[in-house]
């Protein structure tokens, strides 16, 4: 099993969600995040005050697959993801040990 | 002009043209130059004023008027709370917002008590008051209304009840401290606050109030100052006061590297809407009738804070590149404060210069001046309320003039020049007034209670710190 866990730009994520539910993806976990990359910040002006804001807002999307569709899920989200310019975000593939259903108690793949 | 007795006045001077008038007419008709003539004009005038000293002692209520003003003062308490208080609250980070509100919310409660134990009194009590006699009683008022004694169900003010004058002139009252709040916002003890508020309320704004307004024998009424709403008494009054507090106190702790950025302009959106909204019973209302002056009033206000609105709006577009919705509210309430001392004497061409003047001069005092002489106000007070009173004020002297399509009568001799070295006595004298005056009051509340929340409870938020509670519990 694999943890996929996606950074995106936040306009994205619906795009996302629906490709990974065509693909057969059952669910993710979304998270607001902030963070920089090479992307730059932006600047806020109020009453001639410049604040320099360095930290984008962006979204975290965490889903663990089976193995065997990994490559599929991290084609399909980056496809989506896209817009060719910088700040489209990045994609982290890391193995995931265990997994459990907790009302079930099914654990592994089952779980998924 | 706000004063009680300006039907008297008036009414004294229209009927003594009048009856010149049909004398001259009459005498030009018989071709009689008959030396009699200056003699009978005088008797005539006499005799009106008479009569006009008699119609004012039977003056009656106008039920019209007093709807106005009962209308005119519920719309300037909408402009303290909840209109500044808003506009004031978004523009502070949210762990603030709540001693805003509170802060604007509280003096509205210690105004009112204070006009009616004895603001009122000393600042509209006319008695031992004579025509160009400089006496204690040009700067402030007697105590014969202590406790609104007098204030009765009959009594009158010009054809409104004297309640209702009182309860108008309160509600001023309490907006012009609680302008101040901006200028030290995010940092001040509560109780000092209070305090020191009490204090500017008595010393300050009270004689302001009487000087400008009382009528015959006050300094700046003797002067002949034109300040229809309150461009001295009201905004360069609060505005300096602000900048001395924010000088007093000192800058905010991480003042020009940590992010100071209003946390909701939508609040300070919808504050600004209630302020230009409720200035109309501030500029308008100042008529004290709903006649042909609270009418023009209404007109300029309007024209001059769109003006000063899109003038800003403009003037940051250049500057920094885009249009912000902070630039062009803070833009409409410049133009606000400048028309304040012109409605009612100015037409709509001097309220377009006025509004455009304002727009550019207040976004320049805001966001170059503030950052180039490094003090911190806050919230603009004294960038947007003293710099845009006193161009308000100043331009007053110059668009007031018939010729300058204004609706003023000039008084014989009253030249464009004459009348801005008035108005910039009245500004010079507020300045130094009310300056040196609160300076002194912020150091002897300093001794006492001190001025500033300590370094832990500013960085905590003055909402937690303070009030024990929070804006947002989301």
């Amino acid at each position: 099993m694999k943890l996929i866990t996606a950074i995106i730009k936040p306009f994205k994520l619906d795009d996302v969600r629906q490709a990974v539910a065509d693909i057969g993806i059952q669910g993710i976990t979304v998270t607001e995040v902030q963070g920089f990359g090479r992307q730059r910040g932006h600047t806020e002006i109020y009453r001639g005050a410049e604040y320099r804001v360095d930290f984008v807002p962006k979204t975290k999307i965490e889903l663990a697959v089976d193995d065997s569709m990994t490559e599929q899920v991290v084609e399909a989200i980056s496809n989506v993801a896209r817009t060719g310019k910088i700040g489209d975000g990045k994609i982290f593939v890391t193995d995931l040990e265990q997994a459990v259903r907790i009302r079930t108690g099914e654990t592994g793949p089952d779980a998924l | 002009m706000k004063i009680p007795f300006v039907t008297s006045r008036a009414l004294t001077y229209l009927w003594s043209m009048a009856l010149m008038a049909l004398m001259l007419f009459g005498t030009e008709l018989c071709g009689a130059q008959d030396a009699h003539a200056t003699g009978e004009i005088a008797a005539a005038t006499e005799a009106a004023t008479a009569e006009a000293a008699t119609a004012e002692e039977a003056a009656t209520l106008d039920s019209g008027d007093t709807a106005w003003m009962l209308t005119a003062t519920v719309l300037v308490l909408f402009m303290t709370i909840p209109g500044l208080a808003l506009f004031y609250g978004g523009m502070v980070r949210s762990k603030n917002i709540l001693s805003i509100l509170m802060q604007c919310f509280a003096i509205t409660g210690l105004m009112a008590v204070l006009w009616t134990i004895y603001g009122y009194s000393l600042a509209f009590d006319t008695s031992g008051m004579e025509a160009n006699v400089l006496n204690l009683h040009s700067f402030i008022g007697g105590l014969d209304k202590f406790m609104l004694s007098g204030v009765t169900l009959d009594s009158l003010v010009g054809t409104i009840p004297e309640s209702v004058f009182v309860t108008f002139q309160m509600t001023f009252a309490i907006i012009t401290p609680a302008l101040i709040v901006g200028a030290f916002a995010e940092r001040m003890k509560f109780s000092a606050l209070l305090i020191f508020m009490a204090l500017w309320f008595t010393v300050c704004y009270v004689p302001m109030v009487h000087m400008v307004w009382s009528g015959d024998g006050a300094l700046m009424w003797d002067w002949g100052v034109l300040d229809f709403a309150g461009g001295t008494v009201v905004h360069i009054n609060a505005g300096i006061a602000g900048l001395v507090a924010a000088l007093v106190l000192g800058k905010r702790q991480g003042y020009g590297t940590a992010i100071m950025a209003p946390h909701n302009l939508t609040l300070s959106m919808v504050g600004a809407a209630m302020l230009w909204i409720g200035w109309f019973g501030f500029n308008a209302g100042s008529a004290l009738a709903a006649g042909t002056s609270a009418g023009m009033a209404m007109l300029v206000t309007q024209i001059c804070t769109a003006t000063a609105a899109l003038a800003w709006m403009f003037a940051e577009w250049i500057a920094h590149g885009k249009p912000s919705l902070l630039g062009i509210i803070s833009g409409a309430v410049a133009g606000l404060v400048a028309i304040t001392p012109a409605s009612g004497t100015v037409g709509p061409a001097g309220a377009l210069v006025i509004g455009a003047v304002a727009g550019v001069v207040c976004f320049l005092a805001a966001t170059k001046m503030k950052h180039a002489l490094g003090y911190d106000d806050s919230l603009d007070v004294f960038g947007v309320h003293a710099v845009g009173g006193i161009v308000g004020a100043i331009l007053t002297g110059v668009f007031a003039f018939p010729s300058m399509g204004g609706v003023w009568e000039p008084g014989e001799g009253a030249t464009i020049a004459s009348q801005v070295w008035i108005q910039t006595q009245s500004v010079l004298f507020t300045i130094v007034y009310t300056g040196v005056l609160s300076y002194a009051l912020l150091k002897l509340v300093d001794a006492m209670v001190g001025l500033r929340v300590t370094s832990e409870q500013e960085e905590l938020g003055l909402d937690l710190a303070l009030h024990n509670e929070r804006g947002y519990n989301l």
